[in-house]
């Protein structure tokens, strides 16, 4: 099924993607997710196929469009590539240009948008610290004024694509506790030095790099300050929701990915002189499976609706990524099932698949942060 | 250089395992279908002929992509659009009601009609593997025709020097232009197609090139004209029917053999290959 939003656009952008994955992705999925990483290369051949842009204003060179684009790229990508990690890693731009664009001035947004829509360097964003990730407005890592430059302490945590980034949007600590002392910096790497403490060995998303970083007296211009200091907290807040829609929309493409794995092998898989799908046990899993990812793709439609009309979508957002986590682990988890034995090795796309989708419910936001963001909004 | 490039829409190779066959006739219910493989390589082609590649935002020459088929085909014609193609013409046809020569005869018309430099089709299309349009179209216009290039070079849009691969080498031609030129695969090579516009030293990406959204939203205000068969033949009678199709015969399920001597046994008594 797709999305209730596609036009004619989408349908052609998804042949796009799809070619795009076939070509560059799917032969090397199995070996980039054992390998922990993909070559640096696809960023440039992402950008050139016009698959990375997509989403983002042509000005910056982007490749216009608005999430809605973005979303069905993303999940022919996860599809027919096979390689979550890999379109993950590919996508970390998401998180760590936005603010750029929102925030940035004339100058900042020419300076990285432009290199990092056509794949020449790669990008980051860094909230989350070991001590805490929900509660971002406790965060430690500090920045002090001296002379036309800052001086960056402390460490971030989980930082998709943070072994390779050159362009790392992080978010500092410049005042005092609370969320309103809280800045944004675009850490560029070529003139600072960030290091990477460890690259992280994960459940999942394996052919996407996690790192930890650190900052030891880090150099950062001044004029690499989004907005005016205290503002960190607000320009971080002002990209949750599409986040939240886009790993919505992550999940539904690897819960359809799982449940086209399933519904082929209990076609073709043979117990008790029957296939699989003779049993009826099976059609009924098969059938709750297509029911759930029906029922998460309309929330998130429905999300990606509201929110290209500019709606305000912060407790929706919320309870599509809660309901498509929700979705995906269950699919995941019964495609396991009918797999059998196979499910659970490592040669089977849905035994990567199971472990892929246990990061949704935390990563982005916890399930249990979607709750408090949901009792929030809706006033309980 | 001005160049027609026809387009036909098949069912996904990858559907193979779903055909069904309903009373001797192909039952397509449910199939993917995409567009004809060699078509796409003969619009990317096309392209390289008809640009710089320093800059391909200007057109320097037209293509014009043709297909016959119902409405399900302006998917394919949109997306030769938005990769570059400058104008579509879908004819309106079902495809039970086509046969090759029917589809050489009525190109021959458009031919005449839009009076194009050259005419680049892919080798065979992947549904029928008939390998029958580019060659009727060129016997009925007259024309020099070279068939499955593996790379063409243009001599100031003048002539084309064709490669093909043969058994044992490959077999250089040169066709003066107009003409009829059916493409192989290797035509897409980084090297595969040299035009005057080009510098020689160019290398394009491997394969058929991507359409960005900004392409594929614009390619909605490039003209696209629709026609009826009848308007190009007065004849739309077809030469070649088709009887009936069959499936292949189900594989039989293998056997199992306990000991290499029952092995041999069963292929001296039953295989009778020993
Ligand atoms: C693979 C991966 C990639 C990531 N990529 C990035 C990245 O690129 N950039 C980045 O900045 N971060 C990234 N993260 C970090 C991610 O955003 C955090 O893991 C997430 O926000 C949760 O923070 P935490 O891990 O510190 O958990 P904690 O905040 O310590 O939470 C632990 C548990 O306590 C619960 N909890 C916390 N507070 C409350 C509360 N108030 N009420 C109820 N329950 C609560 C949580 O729901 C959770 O179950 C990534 C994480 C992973 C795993
Ligand atoms: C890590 C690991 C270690 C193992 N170790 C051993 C070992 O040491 N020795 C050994 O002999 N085996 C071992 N096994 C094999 C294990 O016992 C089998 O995987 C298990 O019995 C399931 O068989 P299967 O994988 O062939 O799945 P299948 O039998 O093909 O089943 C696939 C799916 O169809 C369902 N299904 C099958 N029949 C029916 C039915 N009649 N009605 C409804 N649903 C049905 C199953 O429940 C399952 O969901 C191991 C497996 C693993 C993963």
């Amino acid at each position: 099924m797709t999305y209730l939003f596609e036009t004619d656009d989408h349908t052609a952008l998804r042949a796009q993607a799809r070619r795009f994955a076939e070509r560059h992705i799917t032969p090397f999925a199995l070996e980039w997710e054992e390998a922990g990483e993909f070559p640096r290369a696809l960023y440039r051949l992402a950008a050139e196929a016009g698959v990375l842009g997509v989403g983002y204003p042509e000005a910056y060179g982007g490749s216009g469009g608005d999430i809605s684009h973005a979303l069905v790229v993303a999940e022919e990508m996860v599809l027919v590539g096979k390689s979550v990690g890999t379109v993950v890693g590919l996508g970390s731009h998401g998180i760590a240009l936005p603010p750029i664009l929102a925030a940035g001035t004339e100058d900042q947004k020419q300076r990285y948008a432009g290199p990092i829509l056509r794949g020449e360097l790669v990008s980051a964003l860094a909230v989350t610290e070991a001590g805490g990730g929900s509660d971002v407005a406790s965060l430690a890592t500090r920045a002090e004024r001296n002379n036309d430059s800052y001086l960056v302490d402390g460490s971030k945590m989980f930082i998709t694509s943070g072994t390779r980034a050159e362009i790392i949007t992080t978010a500092v600590r410049t005042g005092g506790p609370g969320h309103g002392g809280i800045s944004m910096l675009v850490i560029d790497r070529r003139e600072s030095e960030v290091a990477v403490s460890r690259k992280l060995k994960k459940m999942g998303w394996w052919a996407s790099d996690t790192a930890e970083l650190s900052f030891a007296e880090t150099r950062v211009p001044i004029v690499n300050l989004l907005g005016n200091e205290g503002e960190g907290f607000l320009i971080a807040m002002r990209n949750f929701a599409t986040e939240r829609i886009f790993l919505a929309g992550n999940c539904v493409a690897i819960a359809e990915l799982a449940y086209r794995e399933a519904l082929a092998y209990a076609r073709e898989r043979n117990a008790f002189g029957k296939k699989l799908t003779a049993f009826q046990v099976t059609r009924h899993k098969l059938a709750d499976m297509a029911t759930r990812i029906a029922a998460a793709r309309a929330l998130t439609s429905e999300v990606v609706v509201r929110h290209v009309r500019e709606e305000p979508v912060t407790s929706l957002a919320a309870m599509a990524k809660n309901t498509a986590t929700d979705m995906c682990s269950f699919v995941c988890d019964q495609a396991v099932q009918i797999f059998g034995g196979y499910g659970y090795m490592r040669e089977s796309v849905v035994e990567r698949l199971y472990r892929d989708a246990r990061l949704y419910p935390i990563g982005g936001g916890t399930r249990e942060i979607m709750n408090e963001v949901i009792s929030k909004l809706e006033g309980f | 250089m001005k160049i027609l490039v026809p387009l036909k829409q098949v069912a996904d190779p990858d559907n193979a395992n779903k055909i069904k066959v309903t009373a001797g006739k192909i039952d397509t219910t449910g199939l993917a279908f995409k567009p004809n493989p060699f078509d796409e390589y003969a619009v990317e082609t096309a392209l390289r002929l008809t640009e710089n590649a320093a800059n391909t935002k200007a057109r320097l020459g037209e293509v014009v992509v043709v297909a016959f088929g119902t409405k399900d085909v302006d998917v394919m014609l949109r997306g030769a659009l938005a990769t570059g193609a400058d104008r579509a013409i879908r004819v309106d046809a079902t495809d039970d009601a086509l046969d090759g020569d029917l589809v050489a005869r009525a190109l021959k018309a458009i031919v005449e009609k839009e009076a194009p430099d050259l005419v680049l089709l892919g080798k065979q299309q992947v549904e029928g593997d008939s390998n029958q349009v580019g060659q009727l179209l060129a016997e009925y216009l007259g024309w020099p025709q070279a068939t499955f290039a593996g790379s063409i070079k243009s001599e100031a849009d003048k002539a084309l020097v064709v490669s093909r691969e043969v058994d044992g080498g490959t077999l250089n031609l040169k066709v003066t232009l107009p003409a009829v030129v059916s493409v192989d695969l290797r035509i897409v090579n980084p090297h595969g197609v040299k035009s005057m516009h080009t510098a020689a030293a160019h290398a394009y990406p491997e394969g058929v090139r991507f359409a960005a959204l900004m392409a594929i939203m614009a390619a909605k205000k490039k003209p696209f004209a629709e026609m009826k068969i009848t308007d190009l033949v007065s004849d739309a009678s077809l030469k070649v029917t088709y009887g009936s199709a069959e499936l292949p015969p189900a594989r039989k399920a293998g056997i199992k053999v306990k000991t290499v001597a029952e092995l041999v046994e069963k292929l001296k008594t039953e295989a009778k290959v020993l």
